[in-house]
């Protein structure tokens, strides 16, 4: 049972990313990314990491989406958008990265990671939350308010640069 | 039926491939961004499993930090995509070569 939910999310996990990639309007790129959050998220339902895929369907498809729709659509771009003429170059790394995967996974001998001590155990079901909460506002306090120190940057920086009249000699939309 | 950490590594790969693979491949800047998205999704597809099986939350932990970086990211680089359209008309990066020598 839980072999058919991975290989379900999976399978639409893998073909969505390439939709994004493959198809040529934007929007049905944003849209199969959409469903691409929608299938990672309940792979973390899979992973017992119900609180992350609960914040992946708020953030990342809720705002992050949306903030693409919206740009997508007031651009309102029409012109046809073909490929990149520098195929030789996304050949090469593609098929470097295949191959270092395909060699890594079929070597021979190599051991699974021992599974460390860890102090936290991961909580599933109701408690995730809670545990997440626990070490994020202890252990990681900093990091987290580091974090916040970027949200702000992020947003100071994107009103300045997103502003009309930058400098007042910005030619107009 | 458990499933090997591997399968979760492998799935994460090839999203990181296609995101890579888009990232190249693309002209439209806002592909090339929703690529990025791609990338950062298999990264904390990579944490999350390694969280469950190291039986250590501060792989959870991490997937925040990654998901704050990505929304600042989407917020600048759609910010810079609107300011771009506006000085240039166009997202299209084989126009965009002002930088080029």
């Amino acid at each position: 049972m839980e072999q058919v939910f991975f290989f379900y999310f999976a399978i639409v996990i893998a073909a969505a990313a390439v939709l994004v990639v493959a198809v040529r309007n934007p929007i049905y790129s944003a849209l199969s990314l959409l469903i691409m959050f929608f299938h990672v998220a309940g792979l973390y339902v899979t992973l017992h990491a119900e609180f992350l895929a609960a914040v992946q369907i708020i953030v990342y498809a809720g705002a992050i989406l949306v903030l693409y729709l919206f740009v997508v659509m007031l651009l309102n771009l029409r012109r046809d958008d073909r490929y990149h003429r520098q195929w030789p170059m996304a050949a090469a790394v593609g098929v470097t990265l295949v191959i270092e995967a395909i060699v890594l996974t079929a070597m021979k001998g190599w051991t699974a990671p021992v599974v460390a001590a860890g102090t936290e155990t991961t909580v599933g079901g109701a408690g995730n939350a809670e545990a997440i909460g626990d070490v994020l506002y202890t252990t990681y306090l900093f990091p987290f308010e580091v974090a916040s120190v970027i949200l702000l940057v992020a947003m100071i920086g994107a009103i300045i640069l997103a502003k009309k009249d930058v400098g007042g000699n910005a030619p107009q939309l | 039926m458990t499933i090997p950490l591997s399968y979760y590594l492998v799935l994460s790969g090839i999203v990181f491939l296609t995101g890579v693979v888009g990232v190249l491949l693309r002209r439209n800047i806002i592909i090339i961004l929703l690529s990025i998205e791609l990338m950062l999704n298999a990264t904390n597809i990579n944490f999350v499993a390694f969280s469950q099986y190291f039986h250590d939350i501060a792989g959870q932990v991490f997937v925040f930090f990654t998901l704050t970086v990505a929304a600042a990211e989407v917020a600048v680089g759609l910010a810079i995509i609107i300011a771009l359209y506006r000085a240039k008309s166009t997202i299209n990066i084989d126009e965009l070569q002002l930088l080029k020598w």
